[in-house]
């Protein structure tokens, strides 16, 4: 797609976009996957010694653990966001703390924090879930079409 | 006068008699604290929003800029000013509390020069005999414009830019003591087809090329005829790239003369990526810095290039191009300032 949208540019914009490109500084690419890998995993490792704890004090089961374990970890995330810790570890992490719920949590609260001065109901209500929407609306739609793959091949595939 | 197609010549050269810099937390810690008369610790300026901390930033400004002269804010004929934020209400919440005639203008952040211009223009034509000229943006006011909210962890590329906040405001008229305003080049719109927001100073390059080349050439001048020349956010990148542009179109420039109010507010260890930007870039670091270069006869001629990336958080969702502009002001130091 970029490159169609190149070629209907000017010939001197197609130059200048040449020229300009070698003097971009790249993103750190490597380096950004490592500390993505480790951040990411660090929080999945939290994520485990609370899933274990509510495993191992509170009566819950694997199935049962994931729920609370969730909660808290947005719990947590809460704090950090609110408190304005959040944002240094996104902008170290990348990915890493994007991609786990915590990162879905900050989206939220994000734009909650942001939007509080348009007031509680436009403002907090109308504009937290502009960044998680996305994750939401495309999350269940590829759930809906994952179970109608499995519903096919389960009832008609013989599987 | 106009001289060439696009450049005015102010035979009656407009006196800045005065300036007012506010600054907030991040510039305090930045390489010129020295050039801002008031300085925040205190993101939200004890408002209950950043729209409203940004329009106590260019009040602030006004006053201060009006305090330093020797006139009364009554004797102010017109106030000429915008910013980045929607329908640049926190400058026409600043021109209420004024109280003076007022001129909004959007450039994004080539407002500071627009208005200058526009400033010296009128005065030249004995419009006016005092005009106040200034801009403000404010850096979580605009992320949460243009880009995520303030705690959102997203990682920005090392191409992004750091929006200041603060507000730069001048104060102009036909005598006095102080800086002199000389000449002025109206800047074309240039789209190159760069669509990153996050490299705003790849697309504004070619903008501050085209005006510098414009302005000299009307001028008939040669580059080493100013001090410096000094653009207004073009950080790192952007800087790279027009320095080469220009050099390719043999104009007589060197890094040492070619500077960047986006590489001069903040020092190299804050995190800003490429660099500032912001309208309050260019008005800052000139009003607050270079002109006071200027007061004190380490200067004595400076053009000022404001560029400004004219687009909207919607026109790059529809996947548009990011259109830029750039507007020349000449300066020189005034004859018998103190």
């Amino acid at each position: 797609m970029a490159n169609k949208k190149k070629k209907n540019l000017p010939p001197a914009a197609q130059r200048y976009q040449e020229f300009q490109k070698h003097r971009e500084i790249k993103r750190p690419l490597l380096k950004n996957c490592v500390k993505a890998f480790f951040v990411g995993g660090f929080i999945c490792f939290i994520g485990q010694v609370i899933s274990t704890m509510y495993i191992y004090f509170f009566n819950f089961t694997e199935q049962t653990a994931g729920n609370p374990t969730v909660a808290t970890l947005i719990f947590i995330t809460m704090f950090l966001t609110g408190f304005g810790v959040y944002d240094h570890i996104g902008q170290f992490a990348g990915a890493g703390s994007t991609i786990p719920v915590t990162g879905f949590g900050n989206s939220v609260i994000s734009a909650a924090i942001e939007h509080r001065s348009e007031g509680l109901i436009l403002g907090v209500g109308g504009n937290m879930f502009k960044l998680a929407g996305p994750v939401i609306v495309y999350g269940v739609f590829s759930a809906f079409v994952i179970a109608l793959i499995k519903t096919i091949l389960t009832q008609w595939g013989g599987l | 006068m106009l001289k060439g197609h696009r450049t005015w010549i102010f035979e009656q050269q407009p006196v800045i008699i005065s300036t007012g810099t506010v600054g907030g937390p991040f510039e305090a810690n930045g390489r010129i604290p020295e050039a801002f008369d008031i300085l925040h610790d205190d993101m939200w300026l004890k408002q209950s929003s950043f729209e409203k901390a940004q329009r106590t930033l260019m009040e602030e400004a006004c006053q201060v800029a009006v305090k330093n002269s020797l006139i009364q804010k009554e004797q102010v004929q017109f106030f000429i000013s915008g910013d980045l934020i929607n329908q640049i209400t926190p400058s026409n919440f600043a021109a209420k509390t004024l109280d003076v005639p007022y001129f909004g203008l959007f450039s994004a952040c080539a407002t500071s020069m627009e208005s200058l211009a526009l400033a010296a223009f009128i005065i030249n034509g004995n419009g006016a005999d005092y005009i106040l000229s200034g801009t403000a943006s404010h850096n979580a006011a605009t992320e949460k414009q243009f880009r995520y909210p303030t705690e959102y962890g997203g990682q920005k590329p090392p191409t992004a830019q750091w929006t200041v906040t603060g507000a730069g405001c001048a104060l102009v008229a036909k005598n006095g003591v102080g800086p002199k305003v000389t000449s002025a080049t109206i800047g074309k719109v240039v789209d190159m087809g760069v669509t990153d927001p996050f490299n705003m100073g790849a697309a504004m390059a070619p903008a501050a090329v085209d005006t510098i080349e414009a302005h000299l050439q009307e001028m008939d001048v040669d580059a080493s005829y100013y001090d410096l020349i000094i653009t207004g956010d073009l950080g790192q990148i952007g800087q790279e790239v027009s320095l080469d542009m220009l050099q390719k179109k043999n104009i007589n420039i060197t890094e040492e003369t070619y500077k960047d109010c986006g590489l001069t507010i903040y020092r190299e260890d804050q995190p800003v990526f490429s660099g500032a930007s912001g309208t309050a870039s260019s008005a800052v670091a000139t009003y607050g810095h270079y002109l006071q270069m200027l007061r004190e006869k380490q200067l004595t001629r400076i053009l000022v290039v404001a560029t400004g990336a004219l687009h909207s958080p919607l026109s790059v969702r529809q996947n548009d191009s990011i259109p830029c502009i750039a507007h020349a002001v000449s300066i020189e130091a005034g004859s018998d300032s103190s």
